[in-house]
């Protein structure tokens, strides 16, 4: 009986980049279902409307580069940059604003530096980051979650919401300041006081109506992927644990100039869905494990630094995007020894 | 006459300063946010250029090797100092919005680099011509970046440009897309500068491969097997 010696590692069936990217696009599923359930149509319409134009992009650029065209848009990577630029625009975005983005994420940021695994910016952040400082008007108007809404409103239906994309007839009342706003806009109140007077965070639980549940959902969807080892572990917890620990560090238990919680760092704007879908990008961060620990960690750092004493709410994006330039240095400084050799990059010459 | 020639195509295309040699990127980038800040910018530099090819090249048997390079950094502050003492008394505006940019054109690397490899060189004719080129090549540049900014960051072309021309001026500014535009905020911001500049620069590559695979394919080919002419004598 003859034994067939394989060496490690042992995968039992090919892998490919279209089946991770289902994955990946899999696990929105809950975080888009929670999205569409507290703000209304307006996320479907965004997801929609950016696939679209993110495969027509693609498909041209392509076209244009002499490319195969159905086999690198079967790699679906067109489609995640798609989704993820979906659910960082706020809905009811207009459908000019959202063929831009498309354009800079794909174009520019991703087939000008020679498709997918040449891209050194994630390219759904590049697009995100051109539409904030372009259209900040535009980027700042997130709709108010359904527990905020005054009584007898209710979230825009698919009517008015295709209305409101194409047409720019305006949906009334239906923007609402984000619990980051808030806590950023906050002059006087104590935290406790500001939970319990505004309604965006005295309908929530935890950190704010809707957006606990947002996060949680793409944290559902963040620990499948890591179940289907798409990533591994190390970058998201490296980012939540350095987000969480600036955030105890400076919690002062609430007075009005607090900078929030760890637990409301967590839980609101895009942190959760920054660091599992994001972060954990494999071609724009950072590739050994200390890489990936050094990496998660200051994105982390960085999106605390610039929430609380930025100018912008959130700082999802500007944290990544500054990230993925020190990626390759970080790369540099922490090649994992090879078998015989000393370490540290130096003696590697 | 083919030295002249040489210089100009130079100049304005084949050793463009902006978009091959990539010197004096700072100004590029900083003030082409509208086409008369631009042209300001540009007009300068170039007076700047020809200025002190002249210059440089008048004493370039005068000055020795060692002390070249902090005599033409003299020469081209006395120069970049004259236009911006010429720009406060004609454009004080423009002097003001340009602000910092002018006294810097003494740093721009494209007009020490002119200096040093040409004008310290060559005769002061072609020294002269070599900054008037050189400094068309860039001004070039820089008014076509500032009216792509312009027009896509603001949906105007032409604006403000009173400040440069006189108050006859006023009425060239050209609304491209409507009074309903918003502006797409990020080409008058340094990516756009760096966005814009980058095109640029790849249409330029781009042109001169098309060119170069153009005058391959009309090189005539010889056939497989063909016989050698033997010529005595010179073609003329």
């Amino acid at each position: 009986m003859a034994f067939i010696k394989i060496t490690s590692p042992h995968a039992h069936k090919p892998g490919n980049t279209g089946s991770v990217m289902q994955t990946v696009l899999l696990a929105t599923l809950p975080g888009i279902a929670v999205l569409t359930a507290f703000f209304g149509p307006g996320t479907l319409v965004n997801i929609l409307l950016t696939s679209l134009f993110c495969l027509a992009f693609e498909a041209a650029f392509l076209a244009l580069r002499k490319k195969r065209i159905a086999f690198y848009l079967k790699d679906y990577s067109a489609l995640v940059t798609a989704f993820l630029l979906a659910l960082a625009l706020p809905p009811y975005a207009p459908w000019w604003l959202i063929a831009t983005g498309s354009l800079f994420a794909i174009v520019i940021a991703k087939q000008l530096y020679g498709g997918l695994g040449y891209n050194p910016f994630n390219p759904a952040m590049v697009g995100y980051i051109v539409l904030l400082i372009s259209f900040p008007l535009e980027m700042s108007s997130w709709p108010a979650a359904s527990p905020t809404l005054s009584d007898g409103a209710q979230l825009p239906g698919i009517i008015a919401t295709l209305q409101q994309v194409f047409l720019g007839v305006p949906i009334d009342g239906y923007t609402g300041a984000t619990p980051l706003d808030l806590l950023k806009q906050n002059q006087s109140q104590l935290i406790s006081d500001l939970y319990a007077n505004t309604s965006a965070f005295n309908q929530g639980r935890w950190a704010g109506a809707g957006w606990e549940w947002v996060n949680l959902a793409f944290l559902g969807g963040g620990i499948f992927l890591l179940y289907k080892k798409i990533f591994t572990w190390h970058a998201p917890i490296a980012m939540l644990a350095s987000l969480g620990l600036l955030a105890a560090l400076f919690y002062d238990g609430g007075s009005s100039t607090s900078s929030g919680s760890p637990l409301f760092h967590w839980l609101s704007g895009a942190t959760m869905l920054g660091a599992f879908f994001i972060v954990t990008d494999p071609v724009t961060s950072a590739v050994s494990v200390r890489g990936r620990l050094i990496y998660g960690a200051l994105v982390g750092a960085l999106v605390f630094i610039i929430r609380v004493w930025g100018n912008y709410p959130d700082a999802m994006a500007f944290a990544v995007l500054l990230m993925n330039f020190a990626a390759p240095f970080i790369d540099y400084y922490t090649k994992p020894r090879t078998y015989g050799h000393k370490s540290g990059p130096k003696s590697q010459a | 006459m083919s030295q002249y020639k040489e210089i100009v195509s130079n100049g304005l295309w084949k050793n463009n300063p902006a978009l091959v040699q990539l010197l004096g990127l700072c100004p590029l980038l900083a003030v082409t946010g509208s086409v008369v800040n631009a042209l300001g910018l540009g007009l300068a530099t170039m007076l700047v250029l020809v200025g002190s090819n002249i210059a440089v090249s008048l004493i370039r048997n005068a000055v020795s090797d060692a002390v070249r390079l902090p005599a033409f950094v003299m020469i081209i502050a006395a120069f970049t100092t004259c236009t911006e003492l010429l720009m406060q008394a004609f454009t004080f505006e423009l002097y003001q919005i340009l602000g910092i940019f002018i006294p810097l054109i003494v740093t721009n690397c494209a007009i020490l680099g002119r200096a040093d490899a040409f004008a310290s060189k060559n005769s002061i004719l072609p020294s002269a011509i070599d900054g008037l080129m050189m400094g068309m090549g860039f001004l070039c540049v820089l008014v076509a970046i500032g009216a792509i900014r312009e027009s896509i960051g603001s949906g105007t072309l032409f604006n403000n440009m009173q400040l440069l021309f006189g108050e006859s001026a006023r009425g060239w500014s050209i609304q491209l897309f409507g009074e309903g535009y918003r502006g797409f905020l990020v080409a008058v911001l340094p990516p756009g500068a760096f966005l814009v500049a980058g095109m640029l620069i790849a249409l330029k590559n781009s042109i001169d491969s098309h060119l170069q695979a153009r005058a391959a394919a009309n090189k005539v080919k010889l056939e497989k097997g063909s016989k050698r002419v033997r010529t005595t004598g010179q073609v003329a």
